[in-house]
């Protein structure tokens, strides 16, 4: 296929997958809405004031880029797990394996699928998070980076779950057992400093923590961690992912036996 | 001249053990609409799984139109559209999006790819339900959609498995008369098909596999003239009461009103007429009992079955 043939192909699946999700936003888009508001309303208004200021911020402020980083990981991962599932279950995913089109063009249009639904939910609860707090950005740079890349790395994270996925519970197995756990010990509620020295330790074999905290860094200007560090690790596994999944796709033998 | 379609000593064994194509040779001409015949587990979809990535070969060479498959798969595809057996798009996505979409994946800009979902649409009877959602066509409704879908980059190679199956009559006559205007506009059509009076009618060459080897491989006239014996069955104005005298042939009594026989290669049939005129028996309509075709299936299979037998038995291997 010539450049501009891919192109085509890219923004067919592209246009898909953003279609898919807005066509069922009741299911993809206002459930996360509701839950972060209930976040807001339960740790901003009314157990934060009692918990005090943590890096000279109130406890809303400091949470608020943890919440937002939060929607974006599980909402990336999840559009694309359950969307590529769901082409495997159906057998529609023939349609793309006998045509022409590029496996790294496959991969990046359901890539991006995931990452244009996190950001959306990413911005909806950002606005919503208005309603609560006063945001402000730090560093623009580095707060659009570290979210476009958390958003890359987990929508490739899903693409993979559902390559090997088997059946529907095998989609739902990764996000609560891992992700969810992941996300909520990444730094999301709490600083690193206020963990016992041990668990300082522990936790930072925890890659979502160098996600919210880069994110953070980028609002609000703090941060437990090295964001150049962050920025590496970010980049390190979504090329790693990129690999693997572009593996699966061309000799894999769950999609081609 | 370059084949359509190309395959030399392919060979496919799956990460189970089993072994569907054991180094199956094939060639298609251009223009051809050719029929690949062969019972359940003969290698069929696998080796048309093959040709259109859906299968990894374990050896041999594919091409298509003179595309080698290992060296510009992506080439290769873009000659090909490809029916599956199994229905294998999106149930809640519309008709016409199902086919727009895929023409978006072979690279058409969106103007030339709905103008060609529309085309085939009309053509195939189903412009009146594009803005359905897929799952609500009937199974005849789905088997068009697909074959709507593989047309829609105008493909010079056809593939299509088992298309007529679950079809009624009349929708399945009408798929026919599609399949010959496509054909005689130039498209190479190869069809897997369990209705034998399918391919005898529709296809010029015909290739038999039997356990993931082609069997037999020539026109379907000459498959035809290998039949050694047809048995027809005549239907009388009179009354029978027996079998009508016929000297040299075999026959049997049905009923009342007809009765088989059997009439072998070298025997005339103007010869048995003859001979039921002068015993003054009436025919009024006369049919062969079978398909032909399906007859000659029948025994070449059942040959490669003894054959294989044969060489598995201990007198087979000395």
């Amino acid at each position: 296929m010539n450049p501009q043939e891919q192109w085509v192909a890219f923004s067919t699946i592209l246009v898909k997958e953003i279609r898919r999700f807005t066509r069922i936003w009741l299911q993809t888009l206002l459930p996360p809405a509701i839950t972060i508001v209930l976040y807001f309303v339960i740790f901003g208004t009314l157990i934060g004031p009692r918990i005090g200021e943590i890096s000279g911020f109130s406890f809303i402020e400091f949470v608020v880029p943890g919440l937002i980083m939060m929607s974006v990981i599980t909402n990336s991962y999840s559009n694309v797990v359950s969307s590529f599932y769901g082409t495997k279950f159906q057998r529609s995913v023939e349609e793309l394996l006998v045509s022409p089109v590029p496996s790294y063009i496959i991969l990046l249009g359901y890539v991006i699928g995931g990452v244009c639904r996190g950001l959306m939910v990413g911005l909806i609860v950002t606005l919503l998070s208005l309603f609560f707090t006063d945001l402000q950005v730090s560093n623009i740079p580095v707060t659009v980076a570290i979210v476009f890349l958390t958003a890359v790395l987990f929508a490739m994270a899903g693409f993979i779950n559902a390559v090997f996925a088997n059946s529907f519970d095998d989609i739902s197995i990764i996000p609560t057992f891992v992700l969810t756990p992941l996300t909520y010990l990444g730094g999301v509620f709490y600083s690193v400093n206020m963990l016992p020295e041990f668990w300082q330790g522990v936790i930072k074999a925890n890659p979502v923590l160098y996600m919210v905290n880069a994110f953070r860094y980028g609002l609000l200007g703090i941060t437990d961690i090295n964001v150049a560090w962050a920025f590496c690790m970010v980049i390190g596994f979504c090329v790693a992912l990129f690999t693997f999944s572009l593996y699966l796709l061309d000799r894999g033998g769950k999609l081609r036996s | 001249m370059t084949s359509a379609l190309s395959i030399r000593n392919l060979h496919k064994v799956y990460d189970s053990g089993f072994v569907a194509l054991k180094g199956l040779d094939l060639e298609v001409q251009p223009g051809d609409f050719f029929a690949l015949l062969g019972p359940n587990g003969a290698g069929k979809s696998t080796m048309i799984g093959v040709i259109c990535s859906l299968v990894k070969k374990t050896s041999g060479d594919v091409s298509v139109f003179g595309t080698d498959i290992d060296k510009d798969f992506s080439l290769a595809k873009k000659d090909i559209g490809v029916v599956p057996q199994e229905f294998n798009f999106n149930q809640f996505e519309k008709v016409f999006d199902i086919v727009r979409t895929q023409g978006g994946y072979f690279g058409l800009p969106s103007q030339l790819a709905e103008q060609r979902a529309e085309k085939y649409l009309k053509k195939l009877g189903l412009w009146g339900k594009r803005n359905q959602s897929s799952r609500t066509l009937s199974g005849g409704m789905k088997r068009r959609l697909m074959i709507a879908r593989a047309l829609v980059h105008e493909p010079k190679l056809l593939i299509l498995d088992e298309p007529t199956a679950g079809v009624d009559i009349e929708i399945r006559r009408s798929m026919w008369q599609f399949l010959k205007e496509i054909n005689a506009s130039g498209t190479t059509i190869i069809l897997t098909t369990h209705y034998l009076e399918e391919a005898e009618s529709l296809c010029r060459n015909v290739a038999i596999i039997d356990r993931g080897l082609i069997v037999q491989n020539t026109s379907t006239k000459a498959l035809l003239r290998q039949l050694s014996k047809e048995v027809f069955i005549l239907d009388t104005q009179e009354a029978l009461t027996e079998l009508p005298h016929m000297e040299g042939y075999q026959g049997q009594l049905i009923d009342s009103h007809s009765f088989e026989v059997e009439v072998e290669k070298h025997q005339s049939i103007n010869a048995l007429f003859a001979s039921l005129s002068e015993y003054g028996v009436h025919v009024t309509s006369m049919r062969n009992k079978t398909n032909r075709l399906e007859e000659l299936f029948i025994s070449l299979v059942e040959q490669n079955n003894t054959d294989t037998t044969a060489q598995r038995s201990p007198e087979g291997k000395q």
